[in-house]
């Protein structure tokens, strides 16, 4: 039952290694999801699966994978499950002379009832981004009930100590536990805002995970590409959801400027600056499909507007061909839906960009007093921008430096830090 | 986020603090032993790291040759480092309110300590994705 037991296995090296942990990573939530709804018991079932997919790593490569390795998995999971319901019962029964048994039957293992397994990973999702958890938990338990990484990979992708991260991931698994919510869907008058809060788990998990460099220097589990997989794997289940489709489209569409984002030493390197044959035409291609259909089918969402305005920087073949009118009108639009400060931010740069840097600089002026942004060094970098537009470039200076000391990011601190010294060597 | 959150004394607290009767010092620790309990069942401990007294520290500069010159931290010299906490948390807000609780811990006679704590944000490797 103990997270922090779980060994560093599954860091497959070879390329059987990586095909095995491919393998055992697609099963994770299928076996998961019949054990948790077999048992009704989510946070006990995860650690009967991790125990299972742990076994399975140990004993696959030696004695070749099973003709059903879902099978396996979900038998030797189901008997994992069963010691702790017998040793749960054992242990009430030393505690009161009441007998708690008939709570704890274990259902036949027999007589799995078909098409039921959509319906179980679609559980799993809602588990796992439970309102009751914080952001941070729950995309680490996501990570790992849905994702089917080890504790150690979660731990190593967020830079904490193991015993943090399964901290945290118990923790998180005892207040959904607590909260009472029975392992089956939200109820229909729930489901939209349940859906939202999945919905915004995986957007978070995705720029947490979005790296300027990517490179070897930081062997950091990839973080975005594992938030791509979850949302794919999401959409598989709800492809009728217009803002499904539309995030998963967003991650892709600015998941495909990734080469082009950080030069040879990890510097950033701004949407204008950067060489636009890097971008991965596959996932644009992929990105403008997905979003295509989305709008196509009415009720546009934020993620499906912000991934059209994704979609039209990424179409643009060179930085002055961006239709910046219509990513200005689709801001528009987006405010009127949206509070997110960052929204306005943007805003004001569309705004710049097709009515002149001086009405850019007239919208940041009335964000000054917003109280998600007054302070955020994205503000003073925004302004630098446009102030270097209009030509004044000491006051430009000034506020790429504030914005430089603001920052908690060391390539935008860089970038800024590299700005300031190009306006300063310029004049 | 990350912070690091430091516990800073000056000759005088030192001083002060040794003085305290045994009773009130287990108090103290008592405390501190119940919050980073706390800390780590929720997971947002990283490291909790208590410092040797600065008697011992050592100011260490590199001579013409490269070679280390080592000097005392001497009583005048201000603020020392007693210890600190990395906390992995939600939000600055909730850095604050853990710096609060290290910062209120018992003195003499139960008395509220109030000492300085700095927090410090972690700079970190990964940009906002342009969105």
């Amino acid at each position: 039952m103990d997270p922090q037991a779980a060994p560093a296995v599954m860091a497959g090296t070879t390329r059987r290694g990586a095909e095995l942990h491919d393998l055992l990573r697609e099963l994770a939530p299928l076996v998961l999801g019949v054990v948790a709804r077999r048992f009704g018991d989510f946070a006990t079932a995860e650690d009967a699966v991790q125990e299972a997919l742990i076994a399975a790593d140990a004993q696959w490569p030696q004695q070749g994978i099973p003709r059903d390795p879902r099978a396996w998995l979900t038998q030797v999971a189901l008997r994992r499950m069963t010691d702790y319901v017998r040793s749960e019962i054992a242990r009430r029964r030393r505690e009161s002379e009441t007998a708690l048994e008939a709570e704890w039957t274990v259902p036949a293992a027999d007589a799995e009832p078909v098409g039921e397994e959509e319906n179980e990973t679609l559980t799993l999702f809602f588990m796992c981004c439970h309102p009751s958890l914080t952001t941070s938990s729950a995309i680490a338990l996501a990570l790992r009930a849905l994702g089917g990484l080890t504790t150690t990979e979660i731990a190593r992708a967020f830079l904490v100590p193991e015993a943090t991260m399964a901290q945290r991931i118990s923790r998180a698994k005892a207040s959904i536990k607590s909260s009472g919510v029975p392992f089956r869907l939200p109820s229909n008058e729930d489901h939209a805002q349940r859906l939202r809060t999945v919905l915004h788990v995986l957007y978070l998990m995705f720029s947490e995970g979005y790296a300027s460099g990517g490179g070897p220097r930081f062997q950091r589990p990839e973080l975005s590409g594992e938030a791509i997989r979850l949302t794919r794997s999401l959409y598989a289940l709800l492809p009728d959801y217009g803002e499904v489709a539309g995030l998963l489209a967003l991650m892709l569409l600015t998941d495909a400027r990734r080469a082009a984002r950080s030069g040879p030493d990890d510097e950033l390197i701004p949407l204008d600056k950067q060489d636009r044959s890097l971008w991965d035409r596959a996932e644009i291609a992929e990105g403008t499909t997905l979003l295509d259909r989305a709008l196509s089918k009415g009720a546009v969402g934020p993620y499906q507007m912000q991934a059209a305005i994704a979609a039209l920087h990424d179409t643009a073949a060179r930085a002055e061909e961006t239709d910046w009118a219509q990513i200005l009108a689709l801001y528009e639009l987006l405010k009127r839906i949206s509070d997110n400060p960052m929204v306005k931010l943007n805003h004001a740069i569309a705004a710049a960009m097709v009515l002149g840097p001086s009405k850019g600089l007239a919208l940041l002026a009335a964000l000054d007093e917003d109280p998600h942004l007054a302070g955020h060094y994205r503000l003073d970098a925004v302004r630098a921008h446009l102030l270097e537009m209009v030509g004044d470039c000491s006051a430009a200076i000034t506020h790429f430096r504030a914005a430089a000391g603001k920052t908690a990011s060391v390539p935008e601190r860089d970038y800024l830090i590299a700005q300031a010294a190009r306006l300063s060597a310029a004049t | 986020m990350k912070y690091i959150l430091m516990m800073i004394s000056n000759q005088v607290g030192v001083d002060t603090y040794r003085a305290w009767s045994p009773s009130d010092v287990q108090t103290h620790f008592a405390y501190l032993k119940v919050l980073n309990r706390e800390l780590a069942e929720s997971g947002e401990l990283v490291q909790v790291q208590r410092l040797t007294p600065p008697e011992q520290a050592k100011v260490v500069r590199a001579g013409k040759d490269g070679e280390p010159v080592t000097d005392g931290i001497f009583p005048e010299s201000k603020e020392f480092l007693l210890g600190y906490w990395l906390v992995d948390v939600e939000s600055a807000g909730r850095a604050y309110e853990i710096a609060a609780r290290l910062s209120g811990g018992p003195g003499p006679g139960g008395t509220r300590l109030c000492m300085p704590i700095e927090v410090r944000q972690f700079m970190t490797e990964s940009a906002a994705a342009d969105l």
